[in-house]
């Protein structure tokens, strides 16, 4: 049964790709390349832009999927990591020009990268310790809490270092310019006929940026996913008691959860305040945290391919849908454009509770959640609904084989 | 092997154990019976670690565990089947079974004990690849068994194996306790089937709100008035 002989080294999925599947990757390859150039030489920048922005969502989201999909603890104060990412490396990024110069300002983004990370993890760690012992509803509530705590005391200028609502960089200060944008700007332009001029672009650079950090963070999750801690995130999930039991620590492996997680938080922070030149509180409200909780059940929990497209339904769609609109593209004027802008919300709330109905495991779940709910291997549908039966008849059937 | 000298535990202000002492020498089988809330689980979970004792210790081998955490307990050899089997429903059997390993990295090892659970449980064999979950109430308690095997332990403590189960499953439950025991595994066996318990053991100890009340011999504490009484139903 199983065709496995006795060796019981179980995977969820096979790594390896198929010709088709490499055919398929090469083709997302040239998509992920090719269409923001396009955009950027058609003139269309909100639109690159919003490619930049959602290749963020895919790393929040797919920072968060370690903590709530792999690992069971549903975080909805996630943002602050976000948060604590975009303020320590802007932060330190200021104090690392000031140190070493206007000369360093290429470097300072990359310098600040693993500082803002590691500022996160500890975050991560610092709302992990106290909650350790809390599950479901509970830590939910804690984790929003947490989450606002970071937001108002980013707000009320907490050691004078966040410059309140008016946010970083403060006024006369700027975030420098990370390496090879201003070569790429002046030499990377061309133009193919009248209507398609290319030049290179801050918002071009930072998407290409996110890109990598995406491709990462893919990489890292994928080995997490068939590491031990990971086996051991599996079984703390479905049973904490359980998994104690067989000798997996408990509390590291929650600590790990939330600092592995808090570091995808902390490093898209960084690089969304870079994208923006600028951050404030208000980009780290509740409502962030929810979307990012969105796109995880949305896309399915646990799968990277359901991180990807949860992030363009939630975070992409909708800004399309008023970039569009505000751009002219679509026969709105302006008054209808804020309209749906602002009703997105509706239909997106209606998508979230439809999507829960029908199709509880995500748009594209992973191998184990999809196993869960729907095992494919039809042996196997059948002998789990025979011993279901013969469970609920045990009763009656004293003299059945065991 | 395992000694519990004076062990008190507590659920916020209400004392649940009150000074228990017991031992369980080497390639014994020792129940622990008595009635709800006497302290049984009570007295597992204090020794397996999910509990803190507020006094008293745990003690194996001469090594003090009591006040480690349950995973340090399990790394020191003392693996529990814990009450209504807990296995993780949503893995497979084959997937069970390897998290019951997950503390070892001999391969070698490991495969013997795999093929020592498949012979003592056939069943799980045919099951390998279904999910925890979907196992009739029988099956779970086989794999949490088997799941608890594949640690390789040295003292393997069963809480209430036949909760829940048809009298049929309850009997093969037990035959698989004494091969078990057979095979050199020590056993402490919390039970509310006492007769069926007392059966199987060498020594036991009748536990009474949060005391032992009585020890003995198996076969002694069967035949004992009190116990026949109070635990076996007889008037």
């Amino acid at each position: 049964m199983g065709g496995s002989k006795m060796d019981i080294r179980t995977k969820v999925s096979s790594r390896k790709a198929t010709t088709k599947q490499k055919i398929i990757y090469a083709l997302i390859a040239v998509f992920i390349v090719l269409v923001p150039v396009i955009f950027q030489g058609i003139g269309q920048l909100f639109l690159v832009r919003i490619m930049g922005v959602v290749g963020l969502y895919v790393m929040l989201a797919l920072g968060l999927n370690i903590v709530v999909g792999f690992a069971g603890l549903l975080d909805l104060g996630y943002i602050a990591f976000y948060a604590m990412g975009a303020y320590v490396g802007v932060i330190v990024g200021d104090v690392m020009l000031k140190t070493f110069g206007a000369s360093f300002g290429p470097w300072v983004y990359f310098a600040s990268l693993p500082i803002a990370a590691l500022a996160a993890a500890a975050t991560g760690i610092a709302l992990g310790t106290p909650v350790l012992r809390l599950r479901g509803d509970y830590l939910a509530i804690v984790t929003l809490g947490f989450g606002e705590i970071v937001r108002i005391l980013i707000t009320n200028d907490v050691f004078g270092l966040t410059n309140g609502p008016a946010g970083l960089p403060r006024s006369g200060q700027s975030i420098p310019e990370p390496f090879g944008l201003l070569w790429l700007r002046e030499h990377a332009v061309f133009s193919i006929g009248d209507n398609f001029n290319f030049q290179f672009s801050n918002n071009l650079y930072w998407y290409f940026i996110a890109v990598l950090l995406c491709l990462l963070t893919i990489f890292v999750v994928r080995r997490l996913d068939d590491s031990r801690l990971g086996r051991s995130w599996t079984a703390m999930r479905e049973d904490e008691v359980a998994a104690a039991s067989v000798g997996i620590n408990i509390t590291t492996a929650k600590l790990w959860a939330f600092s592995l997680g808090a570091v995808w938080g902390g490093v898209a922070g960084l690089t969304f305040a870079n994208f923006q030149q600028f951050v404030s509180p208000e980009s780290f409200t509740f409502m962030e945290s929810v979307f990012v909780v969105c796109i995880v059940v949305l896309g399915g929990m646990g799968s990277i391919p359901g991180a990807i497209i949860g992030a363009i339904a939630i975070q992409g769609i909708p800004e399309l849908i008023r970039g569009l609109a505000q751009s002219g593209i679509l026969p709105l004027d302006p008054g209808q454009a804020s309209l749906v802008s602002n009703y997105r919300y509706l239909v997106f709330g209606l998508v979230m509770v439809i999507m829960m109905a029908v199709r509880p495991q995500g748009i594209w779940p992973s191998a184990r959640r999809a196993m869960e709910l729907h095992p494919d291997d039809e042996k196997i549908q059948n002998e789990e609904s025979q011993s279901l039966w013969e469970a609920e008849h045990k009763t009656d059937t004293a003299d059945h084989d065991l | 092997m395992l000694k519990v000298e004076n062990l008190h535990t507590h659920y916020g202000q209400i004392e649940a154990l009150k000074g228990i002492s017991l031992e369980v020498n080497d390639g014994e089988i020792v129940t622990l019976i008595g009635a709800n809330g006497a302290g049984k689980s009570t007295t597992l979970k204090t020794i397996s670690g999910q509990l803190a004792p507020t006094e008293g210790t745990v003690s194996l081998d001469g090594e003090v565990v009591s006040g480690m955490l349950a995973h340090k307990v399990t790394e020191k050899g003392i693996i529990q089947v814990p009450e209504g089997r807990r296995i993780f429903p949503r893995m497979t059997v084959a997937e069970n079974l390897e998290m019951g390993a997950f503390l070892r990295k001999d391969a070698e090892g490991i495969k013997e004990d795999l093929e020592q659970v498949f012979t003592l449980f056939p069943r799980l064999k045919e099951r390998i690849n279904q999910k925890g979950g979907t196992l009739s109430g029988g099956e779970q308690q086989m794999l949490a068994m088997g799941r608890g095997i594949m640690a390789r332990p040295k003292l393997l403590m069963l809480d209430e194996p036949s909760m829940g189960l048809a009298p049929v499953v309850v009997e093969t439950i037990f035959e698989i306790i004494e091969r078990l025991n057979k095979e050199g595994i020590t056993i402490l066996l919390v039970e509310q089937n006492a007769a069926m318990a007392l059966s199987v053991a060498h020594r036991g100890y009748v536990l009474e709100v949060g005391s032992i009340a009585l020890e003995g011999p198996g076969k002694e504490l069967l035949h004992n008035e009190q116990v026949r009484k109070t635990y076996l139903g007889e008037s």
